[in-house]
């Protein structure tokens, strides 16, 4: 069937494109607005000249950010909340789906309404809040780290991907040769499961990376918060005292502080969020892999 | 034929296995035997990998599902949960006669309804997504527009802060080019659920259709094929072709999207609280959150009652919306 494109086909063409377009730009503008005021000077961002395009540009502000003890310390917590939240989630995400998709599991039923009943019901903000006071884990980095860390909808994810995209035949072939569950689950399940593992190390990461409350609930103090709440103090409350009095530069004046502090909150968004606007374009393929949706039939 | 055939060897063999009598089926039960206890073995091992995310589940699941029962206490940090006192629905009722109850139930609903209300806009996009011809510009659109689902809630509210304030905020410097008066967006309370809702649909449109261009990819060409041979134009096949295609799993997110009517979600709602917009910005979850951890007073049985109630509501519509779509002859999550 070729035909030549008729008008109408063009029209509707234009119209496709034109939304798209509108929606692309809708989610680009913000960004390149903020990416535009942290690389310009100070002045020009407090002024408000900069639209789309850097003034005066500058690095100045990236490295006042780099200085700043406050920002520092609170990127090495994030850093550290995110590397071994992940871990831990990764871990029980997938030792838990694994059995739950073995069809020869016995008692697979029970161990699977275990698993979704507290996807309808749970405690809730308050109990758990108690729960993790009870368990000592209060004011620790566990009591930050664990609560939540192994989502349901995450197992029931990759225990499909394993029973759907891993053929049966591969796994009792393993077993005639005597491989046991460990050994098929190391050998066989993971290195197939590739896809699912990098897009749910992705999720995780991003979810701890992006945490702000259960810090502000569970730690005492402000030494051990991650960046997110140092955003929310310099963004949202707008108290940017003790970041600024956290910077190394003594020797500017007043003003030059005045303006710094605007240009301040645009480059530590970028800090904060360009790492992973940087990873995630990589895995995009796997996306619609990591997002099954169906009924939990079955 | 071939049934015939295959008959005839299963009774042959079966006739062979007759012959061979008692001696090898002794074997054969010892060899079942050891393959039995082998097989219990690697389940053992099954069971092992099972029990870290068992223990998570009882410590920080049903630990606190049991603890839900707080609800019908005067629960007091001193005295743990064994020492406080009951007090039956209490706490319920003091919910239900607050002067707050109203106020806070109908500013949950006004968002969650707003929010359903642009449901179908991922749905359209993915769609509109879908004609692109060229593949490239498909893929770099999309890597574009999950950019906004990587934001922080933090950044986003933060964003918004900046944005739109009346001092040198992007917006207003926009509106005064144009000579309008600066607003204050965000301690304005007409603007806060527009601006909470639209938020979130810039934050997570495209994210959203992914589910809904996954499901367009699995359409069969040949259907597209035949339509045309028909004479149906692209517009025509959108509507009665790829639209059919996403109606399932629209459906389930609906049902889904219905049983989360009374919980909009905390983190945005609290972070874009301002004394100016709390008339309108104070939901059942940052309620909760307020009497029980915020302030210092400790109210835990009053908070956790009222988020039971939440749940309870929310449970109730999540099973009504799934009969309702089961006997629409729609899909449902059970």
């Amino acid at each position: 069937m070729i035909k030549a494109r008729s008008v109408s086909d063009k029209i509707f063409d234009c119209f496709v494109y034109f939304i798209v377009a509108l929606g692309c730009l809708s989610v680009l503008l913000p960004l390149i607005y903020i990416l535009a005021n942290s690389l310009s000077s100070p002045k020009d961002v407090a002024l408000g000249n900069v639209l789309f395009w850097p003034k005066n540009f500058t690095l100045d502000i990236y490295q006042y950010v780099l200085e700043n003890d406050s920002i520092g310390i609170s990127y090495l917590w994030s850093i550290i909340y995110t590397v071994l939240g992940t871990l831990i989630s990764i871990s029980l995400i997938f030792l838990s789906a694994y059995p739950l998709s073995r069809r020869d599991l016995k008692g697979r039923g029970v161990f699977m309404f275990i698993y979704v009943f507290t996807m309808y019901v749970n405690g809730g903000l308050i109990p758990t809040f108690i729960v993790v006071q009870a368990l000592g884990l209060y004011n620790t980095i566990w009591g930050v780290i664990l609560p939540g860390c192994m989502g349901i909808w995450n197992i029931i994810v990759v225990r499909t991907y394993m029973s759907t995209a891993i053929p049966w035949d591969l796994q009792e072939a393993a077993m005639l040769d005597g491989a046991d569950a460990f050994r098929i689950f190391i050998r066989i399940i993971l290195p197939l499961c590739r896809p699912i593992f990098a897009i749910q190390i992705l999720f995780m990461a991003v979810g701890y990376w992006n945490m702000w409350f259960k810090p502000l609930i569970y730690l005492v103090g402000e030494d051990r918060h991650p960046l997110q709440l140092i955003l929310r103090k310099m963004l949202i409350q707008n108290d940017m005292d003790n970041i600024m009095a956290g910077g190394v530069g003594s020797s500017t004046g007043a003003e030059e502080l005045l303006y710094m502090s605007e240009a301040l909150k645009y480059a530590t968004i970028v800090v904060a969020t360009l790492p992973i606007l940087l990873v995630y374009p990589f895995l995009q393929k796997f996306f619609e892999k990591g997002m099954v949706v169906g009924s939990l039939k079955g | 034929m071939r049934e015939n055939s295959a008959e005839k060897t299963d009774k042959i063999s079966a006739a062979e296995a007759d012959v061979k009598g008692g001696e090898t089926s002794k074997k054969k039960t010892k060899r079942e035997q050891i393959r039995k206890f082998l097989k219990g073995f690697r389940e053992y091992q099954l069971y092992l990998m099972l029990l870290p995310g068992l223990v998570y589940l009882v410590l920080f699941e049903y630990l606190p599902i049991f603890g839900i029962s707080m609800a019908f206490q005067k629960f007091n940090p001193v005295q743990g949960f064994f020492g406080s006192e009951w007090v039956g629905l209490y706490q319920f009722e003091r919910f239900v006669k607050s002067p707050l109850f109203w106020r806070l139930i109908k500013n949950t609903l006004s968002i969650s309804l707003f929010q359903l209300a642009v449901f179908p806009v991922p749905i359209i996009f993915a769609l509109v997504l879908n004609e692109m011809r060229s593949r490239v510009a498909k893929r770099t659109a999309q890597t574009i527009m999950y950019a906004s689902h990587f934001i922080s809630v933090v950044v986003l509210v933060g964003i918004m802060f900046t944005f739109f304030s009346p001092i040198n905020g992007v917006i207003n410097n926009i509106r005064a080019i144009f000579g309008a008066e600066p607003i204050d967006y965000m301690q304005n309370k007409n603007y806060f659920v527009p601006m909470f809702v639209l938020s979130g649909l810039w934050q997570n449109c495209g994210w959203n259709s992914i589910i809904y261009v996954g499901a367009l990819a699995n359409v069969d060409p040949c259907l597209h094929e035949a339509a045309m041979i028909d004479g149906a134009g692209r517009l025509r096949r959108v509507w009665s072709i790829n639209l059919p295609a996403v109606i399932p799993t629209a459906v389930i997110l609906f049902i889904m999207a219905v049983g989360n009517v009374m919980s909009v979600g905390f983190d945005k709602a609290f972070l874009m609280q301002t004394p100016g917009n709390l008339e309108v910005s104070n939901i059942i979850s940052t309620y909760v959150y307020e009497v029980s951890l915020r302030s210092g007073l400790g109210d835990y049985s009053f908070g956790t009652a009222i988020s039971l109630f939440n749940a309870v509501i929310n449970l109730i519509l999540l099973f009504g919306a799934n009969f309702i779509s089961k006997k629409l002859g729609q899909e449902s999550l059970w």
